[in-house]
């Protein structure tokens, strides 16, 4: 594609993805912050943000599809593990749900070539 | 409770820093790369992640992008990705701004909400006074989409070779830090949403693919809504 179609494509996924967020700003000038519509409206965010985490992990569109689906989720557990061991701390969770991750990635590769 | 600016800029700082940068500036780095064998710019695709600032529809940009849909198409299609800034921004907004704050503000606030943001704000505000969490939003936000735009025209220009599993378990960090923020989420109704979100979404995905995140949110929503309105109103 030329330049000026991809700048066109990203100029428009700009704006595209602006409408929302301006109609966000939109709606939260009409609603009040103790009602039923924002309580409501929190409820859709939280469950579509942990489908979105949900399917990250149990359906990877992403490369991590090449793992088996035991490994994502023994790394999860361990994440959790870590993450309250270490009295609620995101860094020591996520460090040894990813390096623990890694390691059975690389022992599955490892177990392929013999 | 922190309510003193210094210390509330000192914990955005700390807690931008510690890992959510990093976070933004590595899988931020795999969509320059992407971006670029798909035909788009350096520019471009800086550009893409300072102003989309959601992945999810970058990705679609340039996947649509690459195998050659019509511009249209790909435009709709990466709205369609992003649409969750609606309900996200009318979920946090009214949490940082006071009623009489300009509507051009609230504007730039919700420009700068990414997903990154709205949870670890939801998991961080209730140990910060109302009057800085606005405060404590704008320098993690700005943090964390300085690192993602860094990480974009990196991963555009260099072409790193890291070990496959290496690369996995970078890739990983982005989901395990979404479920570890979003569990220390306190009220009944929210919990109840995540949850039908995690039980729905298998089902949404598997029927109607490219709209599952907007169903997923709308039924667990209403579901993890309805529970909660009824169990407060039998108290």
């Amino acid at each position: 594609m030329s330049t000026q179609t991809l700048w066109i494509i990203v100029i428009g996924s700009i704006l595209s993805t602006f409408i929302w967020r301006f109609l966000g700003a939109v709606v939260v000038r009409k609603i009040s912050a103790q009602g039923d519509l924002f309580e409501w409206v929190t409820c859709v965010s939280y469950a579509m943000v942990a489908g979105l985490v949900f399917r990250m992990i149990i359906l990877p569109q992403s490369e991590l599809a090449t793992l088996s689906i035991g490994v994502r989720v023994s790394a999860v557990v361990l994440a959790f593990a870590a993450y309250f061991l270490f009295k609620r701390n995101l860094l020591a969770g996520v460090l040894v749900g990813s390096l623990s991750l890694s390691l059975m990635a690389g022992l599955s590769v490892g177990a392929e070539l013999f | 409770m922190i309510s003193d600016s210094p210390s509330v800029m000192r914990k955005a700082l700390k807690d931008s820093l510690s890992l959510p940068a990093f976070i933004l500036f590595f899988t931020m780095m795999g969509f320059g790369s992407f971006a670029r064998s798909t035909g788009f710019g350096v520019e471009m695709a800086v550009v893409a992640s300072l102003f989309i600032w959601g992945l999810p529809g970058q990705l679609v940009m340039a996947e649509l992008t690459a195998t050659g849909q019509p511009i249209f198409a790909i435009i709709f299609a990466c709205s369609l990705a992003n649409a969750r800034f609606l309900p996200m921004v009318v979920s946090f907004l009214p949490t940082i701004s006071r009623p009489g704050a300009k509507f051009g503000q609230m504007v730039l606030d919700a420009q700068l909400l990414s997903i990154n943001s709205w949870a670890m704000c939801q998991r961080e505000f209730p140990r910060i006074a109302p009057d800085q969490r606005r405060r404590y939003f704008l320098v993690f936000a700005s943090v964390i989409l300085l690192a993602a735009v860094i990480g974009t025209a990196i991963g555009h220009t260099v072409s790193v070779l890291l070990p496959q599993p290496l690369v996995l378990g970078l890739i990983f960090t982005s989901p395990l830090f979404f479920a570890l923020v979003l569990s220390a989420v306190p009220a009944l109704s929210h919990r109840l949403a995540l949850l039908s979100g995690c039980l729905i979404v298998p089902l949404a995905n598997e029927w109607f693919p490219s709209i599952d995140l907007l169903l997923t949110g709308l039924i667990g929503g209403t579901i993890a809504f309805l529970i909660g309105k009824s169990r407060r109103k039998t108290r």
